[in-house]
C-alpha cells in the first residue's frame, strides 16, 4: 500500500472501499471541483450509509419495476443470440449487414480479474484488421499483438458458442472475402483505474469489426418517442458510455494498439415510441470523454487534494456522528442544488450551505451580483455601507432592486 | 433570472416564507377547471399507473391500472378518462360569441368558455402530451380496435399540451408554474417543481416555516411525490407486492376484488395529499386579482378550442407526429410573438414586473414637471398636435434620442424621446413629444396629456401590433426545406409507407 491508500483506508474506516461503477463514475462528474466529494469518492466511502449516520439521508431509490423493465428489454433485444442486434447496429453504422459475426458471452464467471483478463484477450484480439481502419491505422497483424494471456491468439473468438448460425469456420470469415467476421461481445469486463484503484466495467455489448471501428453498444430501456428521448436520461447514458469507451480505449492502448480504434459514437438500442421494438442511435461521446478523463485525472492526483485535508479527517461511517459533521466540515464543499440528483451528501451539504445564495441556484447567485451570503445581500439592499469597492456597483443594483420592489409592492403608482 | 425576482428569493430565505414576485394574478382562472393529477409505472414508456380527476375538490375519480404491462388495461383507462374528460370538454361548447374578423367584413364564432386542465408540474404535461401521442392514431377497427373515444381523447391531450407551449395561454397549467409566476421560494428551481416543497414555502402549515415545511415535504413517506413518478421506496415496499398479488388472483374472483380493492387503496393514498395541494394551489392563486390583460390571453384561448372542435366535427385530421417544414416554422414564429406579447402584457398588469424593466433601465418612472399641451407642429404639409412634456426622473434612462415610448397608462399614445439630459444633482431631465389618444382636432381633449405634478413611467415595451410573417403555403415548401410534402396516392404509388401513422404501434 502506497501512503495514500493507506491515508484513503483510514479515511473510510475498517471496511472495503465502495466498489464503482459507470453509474457512480458518472456521477464524478456532476460536480467536479467539489473536493469533500472527490475525497470521498477517491476513498470509495459508503456515502449513503455515511449520509444516514449524520442524519441527512439520501433519496436515491431504484424502482424494482425500473429494474426489471430494463433488464427484460435487454434480455429481448440479446435474445436471438444477436442476430437482430447486430442488424440493427450495423444499419446505423450505415455498413453492409454482415451475414454471421460470432457472439461471445463473456457475462459469467466468477473471479472478476479472470473474467477482464478473458475479455480484455478476447477484445484486443478482435481488431479490424480489415476495411478502412486498417488503412489508417497500421494494425499488427493479431498473431503479433503483445502476449495476450489466456487465449489463443485467434480472430475467431476461441470457444465461444456461435450463435449467428454459421458454422465454427465461417464465423471466423465473412462470405469468403476473408475479412474477419463481425464479432460481438456480450457483457465484457473492463478495468478503469480510479483515484488508483482499479474498478470493474460492465458494458452491454461490444461490437467489433463493423465500420473498421470498436463500437460501445448500450441497451437502455427508456423509450424514444418521434425521435426523441428524455434528455436527462440520454445525458446520463452518454456519460456513461463515455466510461466504457475509455476503459475499452486503455485497454487497446495496453496492448499497443490505436486506441481511437475505439469509436467516439456509441450505438444506442432503446425502445422505438411505444411499442418494446428495438431502435438503434448514435450517440457522439466526444464532449463526455474529455469531462470524464478530466475528473478521473483529478482523482489520480489525490495526493495533492489529500495533502489539505485534516490529518485526523474521518468518513468512517462506525465513527460518532458528531464526530463525522465535525469532521466533514473541514473538508471543503461545493453545493449546488445539481448535488440534488448526483451525490448522496447533498441534503446534507445543502444544509450547512443554508445562508448562501448558492443554493438557489447559479442563475440566483449571479443576479445576486455574485454575492454569496443572504444575509449580505439584504444588507447591502437595505443600503448598508460597502466596504469593499468592488461590490458598489452590486450594492447599487441590489439597492434600486429593493427600492422598486418595494414602491411596486407598497403601492406607490408606476 | 431578474435581479428582482433574485432579491424576492433571497428575501424569502431570510423571511423562512415565499415572497411575491407579482401583484396580479397573470393567468385565467376557469371557475371549474379539470384537474387531473396522473401516476406513471417505472420504467415503461409513460404507461398511466392511475389518475384522480374531476372538476371540484368532492369529485376526484380514482382510475387505476392493475398490471400497467397489459395493453389492453392501458387502452380501457384511456377510454375511463375519456369518459370524464370529454363530456367536461363538451360542456363548454354551449352559447357562442360573434367575433369581427377581416375588419369587421366578416364574423366568426367562438365559445362563451373553454375548458381549462390542471396537472401538478411540467412532466404532468409531458405525460398528457405522450398520452395523447400514444392514443390519437389508434385505431376503432382493425387487429387491435378501441373505443372510439380513445383516439379522440389522444387528439384533445394533444391539444392542450401543444397549447400549453404557447406563452400565455391558461388552457393547460402546470400548479409549480403558476405559482412560481406568483411567488418566490428560498430554494431553488429544481426543488420549486416539487409541489409539496413549494406550497410549502407558500402556504405553510400553522407552526411550521416555509422552509421548515418544505424540508418535510421531502420525506416521501410522509409526503408522497405529485407524479406522474412514483417514490421508488413505494414501489417496492407497497406497489410491487400488490400488483403481484393482483396478477396472482387469476381467476379466483375473490382474491381478485380484494387485491384490486388493496390497490385502489395504496394508490389513493399517494394520490390524495397531491389532489388536496391541487386545490390549495388554486385557492392561492384566485385570492390574486386577475390582471388587466389576463381575459384577452384566454380569449385566444378560446379561440383555439373553438377552432379544434370544428376541427374535428369537420373530421379533420389528428395532429401529425412531426410537423412539417412549414408548419414548424409557422408555429416557432407564433410561439415567439406570443412570447413577446405576453412578456409586455405582464409588465403593463403589474408595476412588480415593470419594476424588472426600470432596474434595467428600459422602463423609468418620472415626475412631468412641464407640460406644453398645445404645442402645434405645423412644420409639416398639415399642422398636427403635438404636445411635449418634461419629467424628471431619479431612475436610470437608457433609451435613446428619437425611440419611441409609451406609458402602460396610456397605452394609445406614443412619445417620442426629444431630450434626455443628465441633471447636477444625478437625475435625469427627459422631454417627450406626444401623438395620439388625443381626440381629432388641434386641441388635446381635457386630461389626455399628462398634467405637471403627474407620476408616469415611461417603457420601450410596447403593446403595438406586429403583423405576423408570411409563410409559404405547404405545397410551395421550397426545396432548401425539403420541398413539398409527398401526400396522397403518389406517396403510396411509390411503395413508401404513409406517413401517418403505424396503425399497429403496439403499446406494449
Ligand atoms: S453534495 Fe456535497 S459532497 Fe456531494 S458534490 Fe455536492 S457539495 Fe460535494
Amino acid at each position: 500500500m502506497t501512503s495514500s491508500e493507506e491515508r484513503l483506508a483510514t479515511i473510510r474506516g475498517g471496511v472495503p472501499p465502495r466498489r464503482h461503477n459507470a453509474r457512480t463514475i458518472a456521477a464524478l462528474t456532476g460536480n467536479p471541483g467539489c473536493t469533500r466529494r472527490a475525497v470521498l469518492d477517491g476513498a470509495g466511502v459508503d456515502k449513503p450509509l455515511l449520509a444516514e449516520r449524520i442524519g441527512f439521508p439520501a433519496g436515491f431509490g431504484q424502482s424494482r419495476f425500473a429494474i426489471t423493465r430494463g433488464n427484460a428489454f435487454e434480455a429481448q433485444v440479446k435474445a436471438d443470440g444477436g442476430t437482430e442486434l447486430l442488424r440493427l447496429v450495423a444499419e446505423r453504422l450505415g455498413v453492409p449487414v454482415p451475414a454471421t459475426a460470432s457472439w461471445t458471452d463473456l457475462g459469467h464467471g466468477d473471479d472478476p480479474a479472470g473474467r477482464e483478463r478473458r475479455s480484455a484477450a478476447l477484445l484486443a484480439a478482435a481488431l479490424p484488421t480489415a476495411g478502412s481502419a486498417a488503412a489508417v491505422f497500421a494494425a499488427p497483424d493479431v498473431a503479433a499483438a503483445p502476449a495476450a494471456p489466456d487465449v489463443a491468439a485467434a480472430p475467431d473468438v476461441a470457444g465461444a458458442p456461435d450463435v449467428a448460425g454459421a458454422s465454427g469456420a465461417a464465423a471466423s470469415e465473412d462470405g469468403g472475402t476473408g475479412e474477419p467476421a463481425a464479432a460481438l461481445f456480450d457483457h465484457p469486463l473492463l478495468g478503469l483505474e480510479v483515484a488508483g484503484r482499479r474498478v470493474h466495467l460492465e458494458p452491454d455489448l461490444v461490437a467489433a469489426r463493423l465500420g473498421g471501428r470498436f463500437h460501445v453498444v448500450e441497451i437502455k430501456s427508456f423509450p424514444v418517442i418521434d425521435g426523441q428521448a428524455d434528455p436527462a436520461k440520454l445525458a446520463a447514458a452518454a456519460v456513461q458510455s463515455a466510461v466504457y469507451v475509455l476503459a475499452l480505449r486503455e485497454l487497446l492502448a495496453a496492448y499497443g494498439h490505436d486506441p481511437q480504434l475505439v469509436s467516439h459514437e456509441v450505438v444506442l438500442v432503446c425502445p422505438r415510441d411505444f411499442a418494446n421494438q428495438p431502435v438503434a442511435h448514435l450517440l457522439d461521446v466526444r464532449k463526455q470523454l474529455l469531462v470524464v478523463r478530466r475528473q478521473l485525472d483529478r482523482m489520480a492526483r489525490l495526493d495533492t487534494l489529500l495533502a489539505a485535508v485534516p490529518a485526523d479527517f474521518t468518513a468512517d461511517p462506525a465513527a460518532d456522528p458528531a464526530t463525522l459533521v465535525g469532521s466533514l466540515s473541514q473538508v471543503p464543499a461545493r453545493y449546488a442544488p445539481d448535488c440534488l440528483a448526483s451525490c448522496e451528501l447533498a441534503y446534507f451539504c445543502r444544509h450547512e450551505a443554508r445562508g448562501q445564495t448558492g443554493t438557489l441556484g447559479r442563475p440566483v447567485r449571479e443576479a445576486l451580483g455574485g454575492i454569496t451570503d443572504v444575509a449580505e445581500v439584504l444588507a447591502l439592499a437595505g443600503g448598508e455601507r460597502v466596504a469593499d469597492p468592488e461590490r458598489a456597483q452590486a450594492a447599487a443594483l441590489l439597492r434600486a432592486a429593493a427600492r422598486l420592489r418595494a414602491d411596486a409592492l407598497g403601492g406607490v403608482p408606476a | 433570472m431578474s435581479t428582482l425576482r433574485a432579491l424576492a428569493a433571497a428575501q424569502a430565505v431570510a423571511a423562512g416564507a415565499a415572497q411575491p414576485v407579482a401583484t396580479v394574478r397573470h393567468l385565467h382562472l376557469s371557475r371549474r377547471p379539470l384537474v387531473l393529477v396522473p401516476l406513471a409505472m417505472a420504467g415503461e414508456a409513460n404507461a398511466p399507473l392511475a389518475a384522480m380527476v374531476g372538476a371540484a375538490p368532492g369529485e376526484g375519480r380514482l382510475l387505476i391500472v392493475p398490471q400497467p404491462r397489459n395493453r389492453d388495461q392501458r387502452f380501457a383507462f384511456a377510454a375511463e378518462l375519456a369518459a370524464t374528460v370529454l363530456p367536461y370538454l363538451a360542456g363548454h361548447r354551449g352559447a357562442t360569441e360573434a367575433v369581427a374578423v377581416d375588419r369587421g367584413r366578416d364574423v366568426r364564432y367562438r365559445y362563451l368558455d373553454a375548458p381549462q386542465l390542471l396537472v401538478p408540474n411540467p412532466a404532468g404535461v409531458t405525460f398528457l402530451r405522450l398520452l395523447g401521442r400514444s392514443t390519437r392514431f389508434r385505431r376503432v377497427d382493425g387487429e387491435y380496435p378501441v373505443p372510439p373515444e380513445v383516439p379522440l381523447l389522444g387528439r384533445w391531450l394533444t391539444f392542450f399540451a401543444e397549447r400549453a407551449e404557447h406563452p400565455g395561454s391558461s388552457a393547460l397549467l402546470a400548479m409549480t408554474q403558476a405559482l412560481t409566476l406568483h411567488w418566490a421560494t428560498g430554494q431553488s428551481a429544481v426543488e420549486d417543481l416539487h409541489l409539496p416543497a413549494l406550497l410549502g414555502w407558500i402556504a405553510p402549515p400553522a407552526g411550521l416555516t416555509g422552509a421548515g415545511a418544505a424540508a418535510r415535504a421531502e420525506d416521501p413517506s410522509v409526503c408522497p411525490p405529485a407524479g406522474p413518478a412514483t417514490d421508488p421506496g413505494f414501489d417496492n415496499r407497497l406497489l410491487a407486492p400488490a400488483v403481484e398479488a393482483y396478477a396472482a388472483a387469476g381467476d379466483d374472483e375473490a382474491a381478485r376484488v380484494e387485491a384490486y380493492a388493496r390497490l385502489e387503496r395504496l394508490l389513493r393514498d399517494q394520490l390524495t395529499p397531491t389532489w388536496d395541494l391541487m386545490w390549495r394551489g388554486l385557492g392561492l392563486l384566485r385570492a390574486l386579482p386577475p390582471g388587466a390583460r389576463v381575459a384577452g390571453r384566454w380569449d385566444g384561448d378560446r379561440d383555439a378550442f373553438t377552432a379544434q372542435s370544428e376541427h374535428i366535427d369537420e373530421g379533420g385530421a389528428p395532429q401529425p407526429r412531426r410537423d412539417g417544414a412549414v408548419a414548424a416554422a409557422a408555429r416557432l414564429h407564433r410561439l415567439e410573438r406570443a412570447a413577446a406579447t405576453y412578456a409586455v402584457q405582464r409588465a403593463y398588469d403589474d408595476p412588480l414586473v415593470l419594476a424588472e424593466y426600470r432596474l434595467t433601465g428600459e422602463a423609468f418612472v418620472g415626475e412631468v414637471v412641464l407640460a406644453d399641451p398645445a404645442r402645434v407642429d405645423d412644420s409639416g404639409r398639415r399642422p398636427v398636435l403635438r404636445p411635449r412634456i418634461q419629467l424628471v426622473t431619479t431612475e436610470p434612462v437608457l433609451v435613446p434620442v428619437g425611440a419611441s415610448l409609451c406609458s402602460p397608462a396610456r397605452p394609445g399614445q406614443k412619445a417620442r424621446v426629444v431630450f434626455v439630459t443628465p441633471t447636477a444633482d444625478g437625475k435625469t431631465e427627459v422631454v417627450l413629444e406626444l401623438s395620439g389618444g388625443m381626440g381629432r382636432g388641434l386641441t388635446a381633449t381635457p386630461g389626455s396629456v399628462p398634467e405637471v405634478g403627474q407620476r408616469l413611467c415611461y417603457t420601450t415595451l410596447s403593446e403595438a401590433y406586429v403583423p405576423s410573417g408570411a409563410f409559404p403555403a405547404v405545397e410551395e415548401t421550397p426545396w432548401t426545406h425539403g420541398g413539398p410534402p409527398d401526400v396522397g396516392p403518389a406517396a403510396v404509388a411509390d411503395g413508401a409507407p404513409p406517413p401517418e401513422p403505424e396503425p399497429d404501434e403496439a403499446w406494449a
